[in-house]
């Protein structure tokens, strides 16, 4: 990709609940947040990506931080929409439609009490699948756990394997004090929790968080002029997966298509990457994932999660030392963009101690919106530390 | 288990898929096909989304099928069994199977095709567990 961009800014809320704050106000403090660890300001903005967390979308909420901005970016895949506004505003900043990128997420459905995985989330009556999904009560949970007992039957992945990936997150998130859950896990937990949509239990789950986080992108020249450390955007990947017209497949996900592309465009491969920041909506999102981007063979992610492989300091590939979604936080319900921060943080030597890479200086940030068992776009990044 | 906000006519928004709606209040499971390429295809729309020909027909299902997937969501007070079919035909559908224990189900299960009309819920085809094969007349006669 050339001319390259960096990511120059990022920035992860604090908080976990934010009662007392507006979706519009936690996207201000963290635009604020991110363009101050760039060193950078508002009116440096001259490109704004959001998606349909932003209350009123890019007309409200540009208008809101009252920006004044050249391009604009409001694609909406979910939770994989923030990976893919860095792919775009890297395109953006190539073509010189803009300069400085900001992208922003904020949400708060801990604070609203939403039952996000477990309610049926009715989307638009002319949504052309929704008289054929919505009657059979479609729960989040279920369209993953669907998934799950697939790739249970057809390739023998355990419950116990799943919860390797559980244990690897607790394990990180006792070092983050912001993680909403802090305390590790054994396998013994994970499976000895309540059953809440066969085979995924109550510890294959994530959490339900407020917050958010943003991301400044900015040219060569600028990233150069300022003190942050350098980390470029080396490869981006796109891609939807569906029910495909009745031909349905749940083994796996558009990673496995997303994943490519961004290898290729980086000119690597997965056993060149330090750090994968995963999404992880559930223990099974995060296991196909892994299969899709190539750090395994389809059907082996059961081993490959097996025995701490995902955690720091003793895994061949840590993964969300944050915590990730699923002790960490998971703003808006959607997990892109803490994906990427996380992964920012190991390419700066920013991350904490105790689950630092040492010396990270490739690192892929995977995000997946919409619904592993009906339709999702996976959006890959992969970045590097100059 | 049907959701609250699920009585109205969930086709009322796709005019062009009326002939499914009736269909289900006749009591009958109507499955798309392809008159140009002629593969069968899930969910219905106008058109046919392996070769984007025109030409569909609302043909009457086998009314058979196999369990792909299944789940039973136990956050609720009733639990129920949400799963994808694979039809005789070939596609394969969201749904829930019915009418059997929730644990009684698994991957591979042969299942029957259950229409529900819309008079107070909506208008859906769901599956239930099918009756074990007949007995032949010779076993019947011994």
């Amino acid at each position: 990709m050339s001319p390259a961009s960096y990511v120059v800014g990022a920035y992860e809320h604090p908080l976990r609940k934010a009662p007392d704050k507006s979706v519009a106000a936690l996207h201000f403090e963290v635009a604020a947040g991110a363009l101050q660890d760039a060193g950078l300001g508002f009116g440096d903005v001259d490109g704004y990506f959001c998606a349909a967390d932003a209350p009123g979308g890019v007309l409200s909420m540009v208008d809101y931080l009252n920006l004044r901005v050249r391009h604009l970016d409001s694609t909406e895949t979910g939770g994989s929409s923030y990976p893919i506004h860095v792919a775009h505003a890297a395109h953006a900043i190539a073509a010189g439609h803009c300069n400085v990128a900001l992208i922003t997420l904020a949400g708060r459905p801990r604070s609203e009490r939403l039952a996000s995985g477990t309610a049926v989330r009715p989307g638009n009556p002319q949504q052309p699948d929704y008289p054929w999904e919505l009657p059979f009560s479609p729960v989040t949970l279920g369209l993953y756990a669907l998934c799950a007992q697939r790739h249970m039957h057809q390739f023998g992945t355990t419950s116990e394997d799943l919860a390797w990936i559980r244990v690897a997150a607790s394990t990180h998130a006792q070092h983050n004090p912001n993680a909403m859950l802090r305390t590790p896990v054994t396998v013994a937990d994970v499976v000895g929790s309540p059953m809440i949509a066969d085979p995924l239990r109550r510890l294959d789950c994530c959490v339900i968080s407020d917050g958010g986080g943003a991301i400044v992108l900015a040219r060569e020249e600028i990233a150069k002029s300022l003190s942050r450390p350098q980390v470029r955007v080396k490869g981006t990947g796109e891609a939807h997966k569906g029910a495909s017209g009745g031909e349905v497949d749940l083994t796996y996900t558009a990673a496995a298509r997303s994943g490519p592309l961004a290898f290729a465009e980086a000119g690597v491969t997965p056993a060149d990457i330090q750090y994968a920041s995963i999404y992880d909506s559930f223990t099974i999102t995060v296991l196909m994932q892994l299969e899709d981007l190539g750090f395994c063979a389809k059907g082996h992610g059961g081993r490959f999660v097996r025995d701490g492989n995902l955690i720091a300091g003793t895994g061949r590939l840590p993964f969300n030392t944050d915590g990730g979604g699923l002790c960490n936080n998971h703003p808006g319900n959607r997990g892109g963009m803490t994906k990427m921060i996380e992964a920012v943080r190991q390419l700066r030597g920013e991350a904490h101690p105790a689950v630092q890479v040492p010396n990270c200086s490739l690192a892929l940030a995977q995000g997946l919106g919409g619904w592993l068992g009906t339709r999702h776009v996976s959006g890959t990044l992969i970045m590097e530390r100059q | 288990m049907t959701s609250p906000g699920l009585e109205e006519d969930m086709l009322r928004p796709f005019p062009e898929l009326s002939a499914y709606g009736e269909g289900l209040r006749r009591g009958e499971f109507l499955i798309p096909r392809c008159r140009d390429c002629g593969q069968a295809h899930w969910h219905p729309r106008p058109f046919c989304p392996f070769c984007h020909g025109a030409n569909i027909t609302a043909e009457r299902a086998l009314g058979g099928g196999t369990v792909y997937s299944h789940t039973v969501i136990r956050s609720v007070d009733s639990p129920y069994v949400l799963a994808y079919v694979t039809l005789d035909e070939g596609p394969s559908m969201l749904t829930n199977i019915v009418g059997s224990d929730v644990d009684a189900v698994a991957i591979g299960s042969r299942v029957v095709a259950v229409v529900e009309h819309g008079e107070t819920a909506a208008a859906c085809v769901r599956f239930a567990l099918a009756p074990p094969a007949p007995r032949s007349p010779t076993e019947d006669s011994a």
